[in-house]
């Protein structure tokens, strides 16, 4: 029953073995449709064909890729493509997936993608940690180049593609366009002020598109069997499958293509097996630690950017985290705090004070040296992150925390109250005081 | 490569102050800097690939990093050679990025991811149990760390041992990590993401 919750077509093909290789790859139909937009279709038909199949950016906003595709100015200047492949997004692994077993379908993307934006100049930005798929994707660039699918000339015509593989070396925030730009410029991953847009001046101060490995994935079949069929698919505009990472408390972790528009029980139990027997749902993320956590009456809801987006949340990356009874709700936010503050770039102040702030207030509260007050300091705080930096970094924590404390407020207060009383305990008994324990460096504090 | 690093002892590097009356240090002389001749290479062939050499900024650390195994004032010294930027500009790149190590903390690693997904997973104990090993078995010369989300919540806890993610693990699986890192045998073999026929242990139940 599993199987057919489930609708591969992104994936249909990644249990061929061998399907990483480019003669394996083009045996399943690989590069008709790359070959098609270069030949047979003008940028502005292959721009349309984009635009109306309603393909959404899969990497988190949610943008209308062909939209995105089309504000790239014309004209003869050397334009960027920049494919996003830093998938850092605690939560996430769809793009791992597609570009370790099917590392061709994302160079065919790139090259569609190149041709509708008009670029000549492409980079995939892998995450360092990935350097396995790294290899493999260096490995499919050389065999297309090798073949003339890339490079000068793509497919015997005038169009000029190519395409370079740059590794990251380990930084949230280089997920975030503007500053995965500044780090394929060989800076520091700062994000950039905003407007100019990267569309108009992106990498090397060159128009440039932006796109993550899912989206770019989903053009060669777009192309090929045109956008009426993928609207077919999924709900408003939520059109397509959807690949869905889940993970946590569940029974079977891992990815899932989905057609959009199917409840997120049908994932999150149909598909992932639910909690572990005698196990509860606490919360769910649904789309990446970033996004708000909802409650377990809000997996009725049909898994769609609108209906996310309705419930206070968002389908963000397609990432869905389970979090079951059996853990405390203080500990995952400040496991989340403590990644963001370690991830934040430290540009804008309120995200840098902010996440610090926020560790520092929940390892209090965890240690019984806070009270109930402390809780709307919290989230106070939150509520000043929001909005007011440069990327949206620090409104990644501060979303999901602010909701946690809003929805398990009951919970915290309980933790506040069993702290204290564990640290007087232990200081009657003569161990360390809860005032000791702030003392030392670090008390409590993990990544940092 | 196996030239054990140099222990760290006290301050080093970045964490001294800085000392204002010394002139900053210009572009190392090509002419005066020794670089070994595969590394220079490297850059060289990393720079052309992009429109602006200075794109090479990464990998090329990273290459750096590769032949001293940290990020070391002379391996900075030597990128900064053959790039023709300062020294300054490396290091302001170096210390941003946290797979660049601007301390010898080890020439490989084993990054047990702690983020959300694995930490609902038990992954702290699992991490807390190699560290208890690797001290145990005397394992050196080895960067073990909690990382953020490495992107393989699926085999959750999990690690990568210099890039190869295995998974998942337990606190009873650090013993044999620690010991094939150590006597450098493949780690946990099939239990690899990249390993021939790799599933979740789940998978067949489907």
């Amino acid at each position: 029953m599993t199987e057919s919750l489930q609708t591969k077509v992104l994936t249909a093909n990644l249990d061929i073995p061998d399907l990483h290789r480019l003669d394996v790859y083009e045996q399943q139909g690989g590069y008709a449709s790359a070959r098609k937009a270069v030949l047979e279709m003008s940028q502005d038909e292959v721009l349309e064909t984009l635009e109306s199949s309603g393909l959404r950016g899969r990497g988190g906003a949610g943008f209308s890729m062909g939209k995105k595709a089309s504000f790239i100015p014309k004209g003869t200047m050397d334009k960027f493509l920049c494919c996003n492949a830093d998938e850092s997004e605690p939560g996430t692994f769809k793009d791992r997936l597609l570009m370790q077993r099917n590392p061709h379908l994302l160079v065919e993307g790139i090259v569609i993608g190149a041709v509708a934006a008009g670029a000549n100049r492409a980079f995939i930005f892998i995450r360092g940690e990935y350097s396995e798929q790294a290899d493999i994707l260096d490995a499919a660039v050389d065999e297309a180049y090798a073949k003339g699918y890339l490079g000068k000339g793509v497919f015997g015509s005038q169009i000029q593609v190519e395409l370079a593989v740059h590794r990251g070396e380990g930084a949230y925030i280089c997920g975030e366009e503007s500053a995965l730009l500044d780090a394929l410029e060989g800076k520091r991953g700062n994000p950039r002020l905003k407007p100019p847009f990267p569309a108009n001046q992106g990498l090397y101060q060159g128009p440039t598109l932006i796109n993550n490995v899912e989206t770019l994935c989903n053009t060669p079949l777009i192309i090929e069997k045109g956008a009426d069929w993928f609207k077919a698919l999924g709900v408003g505009n939520s059109t397509g499958t959807k690949l869905v990472s889940v993970s946590g408390n569940v029974q079977r972790p891992g990815n899932y293509e989905i057609e959009l528009g199917i409840s997120a029980r049908e994932i999150v139990y149909g598909l992932a097996g639910g909690p572990l027997p005698g196990r509860e749902i606490k919360c769910w993320f649904p789309g990446g630690s970033s996004a708000p956590v909802l409650e377990p009456a809000d997996l009725d809801l049909p898994y769609t950017f609108e209906a996310m987006a309705e419930a206070g949340s968002m389908l963000g990356s397609g990432a869905i985290i389970v979090v079951d009874d059996s853990v405390p709700i203080v500990g995952v936010a400040l496991r989340l705090a403590e990644f963001y503050r370690h991830e934040s770039c430290g540009k804008c102040v309120p995200c840098r004070e902010g996440t610090n702030w926020t560790v520092k207030m929940l390892q209090r509260l965890d240690q019984g040296m806070a009270t109930p007050m402390d809780l709307d300091i919290v989230a106070s705080v939150q509520e000043n992150i929001i909005g007011n930096c440069l990327c949206v970094l620090g409104d990644s924590m501060a979303m999901p925390i602010g909701s946690m404390i809003r929805k398990f407020r009951p919970e915290f207060e309980g933790h506040i109250e069993a702290a204290r009383a564990a640290a007087d305990q232990a200081a009657a008994v003569g161990e360390f005081s809860a005032v000791e324990l702030a003392a030392t460096p670090d008390a409590g504090a993990g990544v940092g | 490569m196996s030239t054990p690093l140099p222990k760290r002892k006290g301050p080093l590097g970045w964490d001294e102050a800085a000392d204002l009356e010394k002139p900053p240090a210009r572009i190392p002389e090509a002419a005066e800097t020794d670089v070994p001749a595969e590394l220079r290479e490297r850059v060289e062939a990393l720079m052309k690939r992009y429109p602006d050499r200075r794109s090479a900024a990464l990998p090329a650390l990273d290459a750096a990093q590769r032949v001293h195994g940290w990020c070391s004032p002379e391996a900075i010294a030597q990128v900064a050679a053959v790039m023709r930027v300062t020294p300054a500009y490396l290091a302001s790149v170096a210390t941003f990025y946290d797979m660049l190590k601007t301390e010898p903390l080890g020439r490989r690693y084993v990054y047990v991811c702690t983020s959300v997904a694995c930490h609902l997973r038990n992954a702290k104990a699992v991490h807390d149990a190699i560290e208890y090993e690797a001290a145990a078995q005397g394992l050196e010369d080895v960067d073990i760390r909690e990382f953020e989300c490495l992107g393989a919540c699926d085999m959750a806890p999990m690690a990568s041992v210099d890039g190869r993610y295995v998974g998942p693990l337990d606190t009873s699986d650090a013993a044999e990590l620690v010991s094939a890192i150590k006597e450098d045998r493949e780690v946990l073999p099939g239990r690899g993401l990249p390993d021939a026929g790799f599933k979740l242990p789940w998978e067949d139940s489907r």
